[in-house]
């Protein structure tokens, strides 16, 4: 029963190590520029640098690799039912390796397939790492900032960073009482997995109706609790943490830096910079 | 009858948030017994009453009903849930039917019954909770209060016509007549249908009052199980597990301190009253005038 919980990709991972100390800042915008590299590359060499990296970092952030790639496994089969359309419907011709009526595989095709797959692992991957060492109050601390500038041009940095620590904090809850009410509902003879499709929508009213009910009476709780603690918004609130920028995230940087740079400048230019 | 052999459950297997519930229980319970489950915050009370019926799978060792393996491939689980019926802790949440009626019905109809016998069974399990099906049938479940919403999740489980009756803290947050109320409901039942009863409560005196015999949890272990009276009978231990004793007990035991020779193992509010009455009827064969109890 607990097959929601395995859906939870990228759970935090309460730990010590340089990486978890990281300003989420650092982390945040090294994660879009980790996606970008990921984006850029267009070798099977750039793919091992960055799967490199990825280990690298996941290691230095005391996470299991056997965790990891657990946490992995849903996009697995994204990334299967992906690389079959790419071997299927991609361009014809190239080097023919098995055919069978309408169906042709060639090496090309299957190459391609197999390299966009793995990029989008590791696009998961990077964004996954990110997620297993920020926990969800430092990720929008992070965000906040990152957003603060553009409050000048209306964006309500502070209210859409509460609503996604709010959320996030919630989502564990949810699943924890989708779980619950789904047991209650089973113990009272419902069925969720079995029968047509119709069978198993309508089977859904006797989890969504409590759920939401429970939503609702949550967010009242909460409301209640934040005025009563006098909460009023985001203006002249000072935080119990500051984010500072430290040597580290200097490191940090200049890893992610390294990195793009190894992976995306084209091997002649090197060649031209550094052999000579 | 259930039987449980060395049942393990552990949460989470293969993550760093891995955790043991259960370790290694073992425990039968028979027809017509009233049983209590006991054990402090975290324990596995939970954990453990779920292997009962179905809902979970033990990491490791067994579950039987009727000498059957509940989780066996070819073991309808459905029919386990209808038999062994299961209140969740605050069972309120899971009421979502428009009607009381409805949702009362909701197990019924999942057994596929006819509109007849569920209208029938239903209209029984409401009265079997003290709640007049006509009066409070049509209502809405939301509308109701908290110990209502309660006994009409209760009815919706007494519908499945279970022969086991298994009650995950069936008081938690309600006032104490309420509280009250809902456990007489459910011995009345014992007494009149046979049930087999489980009581997951963190209320001694309750357990005290209702249970033959008494589990006692500590971090997933059975640490203590066996008649009531031989579970109470070591306040000290159950201090240390983070429990306490019924209250009569502890006033027999600060009577006593003070000297007065009552009975060390009453358990109700009854046996304490007699035990009392024949410490004063002792004194008093001695004494021309029975001393004042302080
Ligand atoms: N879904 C879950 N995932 C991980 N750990 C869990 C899960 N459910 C329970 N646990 C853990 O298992 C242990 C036993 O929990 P359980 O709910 O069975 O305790 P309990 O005795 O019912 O407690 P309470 O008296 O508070 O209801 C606890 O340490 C709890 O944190
Ligand atoms: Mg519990």
């Amino acid at each position: 029963m607990n097959f929601l919980r395995g859906l939870m990709l990228g759970q935090y991972v309460p730990a010590e190590s340089p990486v978890h100390r990281l300003d989420p800042r650092t982390k945040l915008l090294g994660t879009m520029w980790l996606v970008g590299v990921v984006f850029g590359t267009r070798s099977l060499a750039g793919l091992a640098v960055l799967t490199a990296f990825l280990a690298g970092v996941l290691a230095a952030g005391r996470i299991g690799p056997a965790y990891a790639l657990r946490g992995l496994r849903p996009v697995f089969w994204l990334v299967g039912i992906a690389v079959v359309f790419q071997v299927v419907f991609g361009d014809s011709g190239g080097h023919v390796l098995f055919r069978r009526g309408p169906l042709v595989v060639t090496r090309e095709n299957l190459a391609a397939g197999v390299f966009y797959g793995y990029r989008l692992i590791l696009l998961v991957a990077a964004t996954t790492v990110m997620t297993f060492t920020t926990s969800s109050v430092e990720l929008t601390d992070g965000l906040e900032r990152l957003l603060r500038p553009f409050r000048r041009v209306g964006v309500p940095a502070h209210e859409l960073a509460l609503m996604m620590t709010i959320a996030l904090r919630f989502i564990p809850t949810l699943f924890e009482e989708t779980e619950t009410i789904m047991k209650a509902q089973m113990a009272r003879g419902a069925e969720f997995t079995r029968g047509s499709l119709a069978a198993r929508a309508r089977a859904l009213i006797p989890l969504l109706v409590p759920l939401f009910v429970g939503a609702f009476r949550r967010a009242d709780a909460l409301a209640l609790a934040m005025e009563a603690r006098g909460y009023r918004g985001g203006e002249h609130r000072t935080r119990m943490k500051e984010l500072r920028v430290a040597i580290r995230d200097y490191v940090a940087a200049g890893a992610l830096l390294l990195v793009a740079a190894v992976v995306l400048v084209p091997p002649s230019l090197w060649r031209a910079v550094v052999g000579r | 009858m259930i039987r449980c052999e060395g049942v393990t459950h552990v949460y989470q297997r293969g993550s760093p948030f891995e955790a043991t519930a259960l370790e290694d229980v073992s425990l039968e319970i028979g027809a017509g017994d009233v049983i209590g489950i006991i054990g402090a915050t975290g324990s596995g009370k939970s954990t453990l009453v779920q292997h009962l019926n179905g809902l979970l799978r033990p990491t490791a060792g067994r579950v039987y009903l009727d000498d059957v393996d509940i989780n066996a491939r070819e073991v309808d689980r459905r029919r386990v849930r209808q038999q062994v019926g299961l209140l969740f802790q605050y069972p309120e949440h899971q009421l979502f039917e428009e009607t009381v009626t409805a949702d009362v019905g909701f197990g019924p109809r999942n057994l596929g019954l006819a509109p007849d016998e569920v209208r029938e069974r239903t209209a029984r399990a409401l009265a079997q909770v003290g709640l007049d099906p006509a009066v409070f049938g049509p209502r809405s479940p939301f509308s109701l209060s908290n110990g209502e919403m309660r006994r009409v999740a209760i009815a919706g489980l007494l519908a499945m016509e279970p022969r086991m009756l298994i009650l995950d803290e069936p008081t938690a947050g309600l006032d104490p007549a309420s509280r009250r109320e809902i456990l007489d409901h459910i011995m009345r039942l014992r007494n009149a249908r046979g049930l087999t009863i489980v009581l997951v409560s963190h209320s001694m005196d309750a357990v005290a009052r209702l249970c033959r015999r008494v589990v006692v949890l500590d971090r997933g272990r059975v640490v203590a199980q066996g008649p009531t009276r031989d579970v109470f009978a070591d306040p000290a231990r159950l201090a240390a597990l983070g429990l306490g004793v019924p209250q009569v007990a502890e006033c027999a035991r600060l009577l006593r301190e003070r000297g007065v020779p009552v009975r060390p193992d009453v358990l109700t509010v009854e046996e304490a009253r007699r035990a009392i009455l024949d410490v004063l009827a002792g004194v008093a064969g001695r004494r021309p005038a029975p001393k004042k109890v302080p």
